[in-house]
């Protein structure tokens, strides 16, 4: 493709001033939970090994899992892993030729929002 | 490559500040890029106020009286007026539109106005689109055939003609493009979603005969996968087009002739 920044000319303003839309915004929040379960995953088989390594480092990071603050983590992971899920499966549809609307793809993205945080309060409401 | 700032030389200072218009009820307070190669100087953002009871209602008017009654030397393209030719492409109010069919009555506040986002600036509002357009032409945005050529025309039922509605009507302003964040971070490798749904409107001609290569010179993790389905493209779209759903349909035949 022709090089056309060859006069060193200046770059247009981009993130800065494009206005954020749901559509843009769940994009890249299907990215960043996806990313943040991984990370997630790492907490998990952490405790797994500490479960496997002896019974007094399985109560340590026992308890650092399930702290306030370890709860905080897993519970905004559970919601990420719920939205994530949801917006996956727009995205399944999308890759099969479906709802590419605006109107149509508003709506999708607005039961996924929904479906997520239902799915998760309900999960945290059966495993307390 | 992603870089969520600017570089150096693009980034924008304060401007101008024009003075107001001498006895105008209703005033409007626009604020624009302006960047001018002989200066040496970063880009910055002029504030201009216009008189709205002495102006036409679309941004573009506000451009044009800006240009032809206080500063003479701002730079936009524009021609047909009329949402067309898509010359006047730019990013009005945080989006991506033609200045002459954006009303400024659907502006809340001050009115905004920004090149293309993410591209070489020529001049004050013009980019420089001369990797969009050599995309353009990358696609083979033309009909192919190989059979003999018909003694009188290519003939294309009502139904398969139908196919092409939603497609044809891309005038090529580059809002699309220039909207979505994998064309900013890749425009050196990705089609970009105005190319793309050119390509489609050959892909699914029934006229043309190049179907095959068209989607093999397509298979490629750049070029046409970079698409993540942000639909910035057709919510920014001025001419109510999905390119998006071309995209998609795109991948879906790649996926369909492997069956």
């Amino acid at each position: 493709m022709a090089d056309s920044n060859s006069t060193n000319r200046p770059l247009s303003p981009h993130l800065q001033i494009y206005r954020p839309q749901m559509n843009s915004i769940m994009s890249i929040l299907h990215r960043i939970t996806g990313i943040g379960m991984g990370l997630t995953a790492i907490l998990l088989v952490w405790w797994f090994i500490a479960a496997a390594t002896s019974p007094a480092y399985f109560a340590f990071v026992d308890g650092l899992l399930t702290s306030w603050l370890g709860k905080l983590v897993l519970g905004v992971s559970l919601l990420a892993f719920w939205y994530h899920f949801f917006n996956g499966v727009r995205h399944l549809r999308w890759d099969s030729g479906h709802g590419f609307g605006i109107t149509a793809s508003r709506k999708s993205g607005i039961r996924a929002l929904i479906l997520a945080v239902v799915l998760t309060a309900l999960t945290i409401y059966l495993t307390m | 490559m992603v870089e969520f700032t600017l570089p150096k030389n693009s980034r924008v200072t304060v401007g101008k500040t024009w003075p107001k218009p001498e006895g105008a009820r209703n005033i409007r307070k626009i604020r624009i890029y302006r960047y001018d190669p002989d200066s040496g100087e970063n880009p910055r953002v002029d504030t201009y106020f216009i008189d709205t009871d002495d102006c036409g209602p679309m941004v573009l008017d506000a451009l044009l009286k800006i240009k032809n009654e206080i500063d003479p030397t701002l730079t936009f393209r524009r021609s047909c007026r009329e949402g067309i030719c898509g010359s006047c492409a730019m990013n009005i109010d945080g989006i991506n539109t033609l200045a002459c069919i954006y009303g400024m009555d659907e502006i809340k506040g001050d009115i905004k106005i920004y090149p293309l986002p993410h591209m070489p600036v020529v001049k004050d509002l013009v980019p420089d689109l001369t990797n969009f357009y050599a995309q353009h032409a990358s696609i083979m945005p033309w009909l192919e055939t190989k059979t003999a050529r018909p003694e009188k025309e290519w003939r294309q039922s009502i139904e398969d003609r139908k196919k092409l509605d939603g497609l044809y009507e891309c005038v090529m302003c580059a809002s699309c493009s220039t909207s979505c964040p994998s064309y900013w971070w890749n425009s050196d490798r990705y089609l970009g979603p105005a190319a793309l749904l050119h390509a489609y409107r050959w892909i699914i001609d029934s006229r043309d005969e190049a179907t095959g290569e068209r989607l093999d010179e397509l298979e490629d993790p750049f070029k046409l996968y970079r698409c993540h389905t942000i639909m910035n493209c057709t919510r920014t779209c001025p001419k109510g087009l999905n390119p998006a759903k071309a995209i998609g349909e795109i991948k879906k035949m790649l996926v369909e002739r492997q069956a």
